[in-house]
């Protein structure tokens, strides 16, 4: 078994896979908290949708570099989100709802036009529940997603303690000087940005996974704000390591793995908690 | 010079106004009861005097040293913080962000003032205690305790007996009476018009033409007072 790891570890592609895997698991739980704790969990599902259709668009026009169109259109689509989700008359969760079966569909509907692989189901199946995309990784897409990672999470340990006002109590915050619509801005691009990167590694369906399943564990055991941060980012990326390292292993769908180690470490924490509170 | 001086404000949202003519102001020292039926603009006159909800139409003026974002808000609970994971400290201790400025992390100076206000609330022994299991009361000193973080001048409290047993709403009441004493201005939003007229010593009753002024003697010889249904036992 190690014999079997070490060999794979010689190979560059892998090194990289496990760098950006981690990276990723990383912030998005840093985001997941906030995002849980601010009733936005289904924010990383429909903007992973949304990615998806500006993905397809951009395969159809035969872009090489993909990322200049969806990375522009899910930050768009993740301001309108927001947008709309103050408005009284359309609520959050139906601004969501829209523009993610809407996209998805749109999406589908303009690969199946107009493709021109002659494996069009595969290609979706592999953008909606990620692919091998992680295991052919340039070099500079690892550095991109390195100094994405850096920047996300220098941003959020500087602006922590804005961050929590703005998450317990937005008003209190307003009330007090904070520019809470900023922040929220700020919240709203950063995930963007992270699903977009994302996408790679455990495709635009399975990415709400990434960013809740590390928060609510954390929160079934952590009674403080700092505590759930740090312990739902280390679960997170444990889980990342240890699902990517199965997935060599035993040759099974990267992304699917990883989640599937997140959820049992849900179950385990639940458990925890629940014997914690007797 | 006033705290507060507010004049011919036209209250209301989304273009469609809800109450005018509302002309007050509010000294050091006051205990005003904002007091009116549901949806007479109780909660947006309070939110525009915190600068979240945009005004329509008059003016607000804060003066005597009262800076604009100088003012501690205990809003009503949101079902967002039902089940919030944060410790007590952080909560009281964010309240100090305003005096943070540009710096990023809280100095010594506002871990002090958060110890200050924590013990002033009895709550010191429970900081480590989190938010989510806490008892209404307690949850209430908590949030008393991050306000008086914000501001050491001016208190605005949001229906703040809400969903309190008849005990700890008794309580409450002398605790920000005593904060009253100490010099802290009160600003409370209320539907409790007994408790009102019993520790406030102004009334601002709001209505959709002409709203009512005065003390609190004031108040319960008018004819608004008749109207809300006061002094019905």
């Amino acid at each position: 078994m190690m014999e079997m790891l070490q060999f794979y570890f010689s190979y560059p592609f892998v090194r990289y896979a496990l760098i950006v895997g981690m990276l990723i698991a990383l912030c998005s739980s840093l985001l997941g908290v906030t995002l849980v704790l601010k009733r936005f969990s289904y924010i990383g599902d429909g903007l992973s949708h949304v990615a998806f259709g500006a993905l397809a668009i951009a395969t159809v026009f035969d872009l090489t570099n993909t990322s200049l169109v969806v990375m522009p259109v899910t930050v768009a689509a993740a301001i309108l989100i927001l947008r709309t989700g103050q408005n009284p008359k359309i609520h959050g969760d139906a601004a969501i709802a829209m523009l993610s079966v809407g996209s998805l569909a749109v999406g589908y509907l303009v690969m199946h036009l107009f493709s021109t692989s002659a494996n069009i189901s595969g290609d979706v199946c592999s953008t909606l529940f990620g692919s091998t995309s992680i295991l052919t990784l340039t070099k500079a897409e690892v550095w991109l997603c390195v100094i994405m990672s850096v920047v996300v999470v220098a941003l959020f340990v500087f602006l922590y303690n804005r961050i929590f006002a703005v998450t317990f109590d937005e008003n209190f915050a307003k009330a007090t000087g904070i520019k809470t619509n900023a922040y929220n801005m700020l919240i709203a691009v950063i995930t963007a940005i992270i699903i977009v990167l994302a996408m790679n590694l455990v495709g635009s369906l399975l990415i709400s996974a990434l960013i809740i399943f590390p928060a609510l564990s954390a929160m079934r055991v952590i009674q403080n704000f700092k505590g759930v941060i740090i312990y739902s980012a280390v679960i997170s990326v444990f889980c990342a390591l240890f699902g990517i390292v199965l997935s060599i292993v035993f040759s099974t769908p990267v992304g699917a793995t990883i989640v599937a180690a997140d959820i049992v470490m849900f179950a385990l924490n639940c458990f925890v908690g629940r014997m914690l509170r007797k | 010079m006033s705290y507060i001086k507010c004049e011919n404000l036209v209250l209301g949202y989304e273009g469609t106004p809800v109450a005018q003519n509302i002309s007050f102001e509010v000294n050091k020292g006051d205990y005003l009861c904002i007091l009116g039926e549901n949806g007479a603009g109780k909660s947006t006159l309070m939110k525009t005097i915190l600068g979240l909800t945009p005004l329509m139409n008059g003016s607000i003026v804060y003066g005597e040293g009262l800076e604009k974002y100088e003012i501690g808000y205990l809003p009503q609970q949101t079902f967002v913080q039902k089940d919030f994971p944060a410790s007590v400290w952080e909560i009281v201790l964010s309240g100090t962000l305003s005096k943070c400025g540009r710096r990023a992390f809280f100095g010594k100076a506002e871990k002090k003032l958060a110890e200050e206000n924590m013990k002033r609330m009895d709550i010191w022994t429970i900081k480590k205690e989190c938010y989510r299991n806490l008892s209404g009361g307690q949850q209430q000193r908590v949030l008393l305790a991050r306000a008086l973080c914000a501001s050491s001048k001016l208190l605005v409290l949001d229906e703040p007996v809400t969903g309190l047993d008849p005990k700890v709403t008794v309580e409450f009441y002398q605790l920000i009476k005593d904060l009253n004493k100490e010099g802290l201005t009160i600003i409370m939003v209320s539907h409790d018009i007994d408790a009102a007229v019993r520790y406030a010593s102004h009334v601002l009753h709001v209505e959709k033409e002409q709203s009512f002024i005065g003390t609190t003697k004031e108040y319960m010889q008018s004819g608004f007072w008749k109207d809300i249904g006061g002094g019905a036992q």
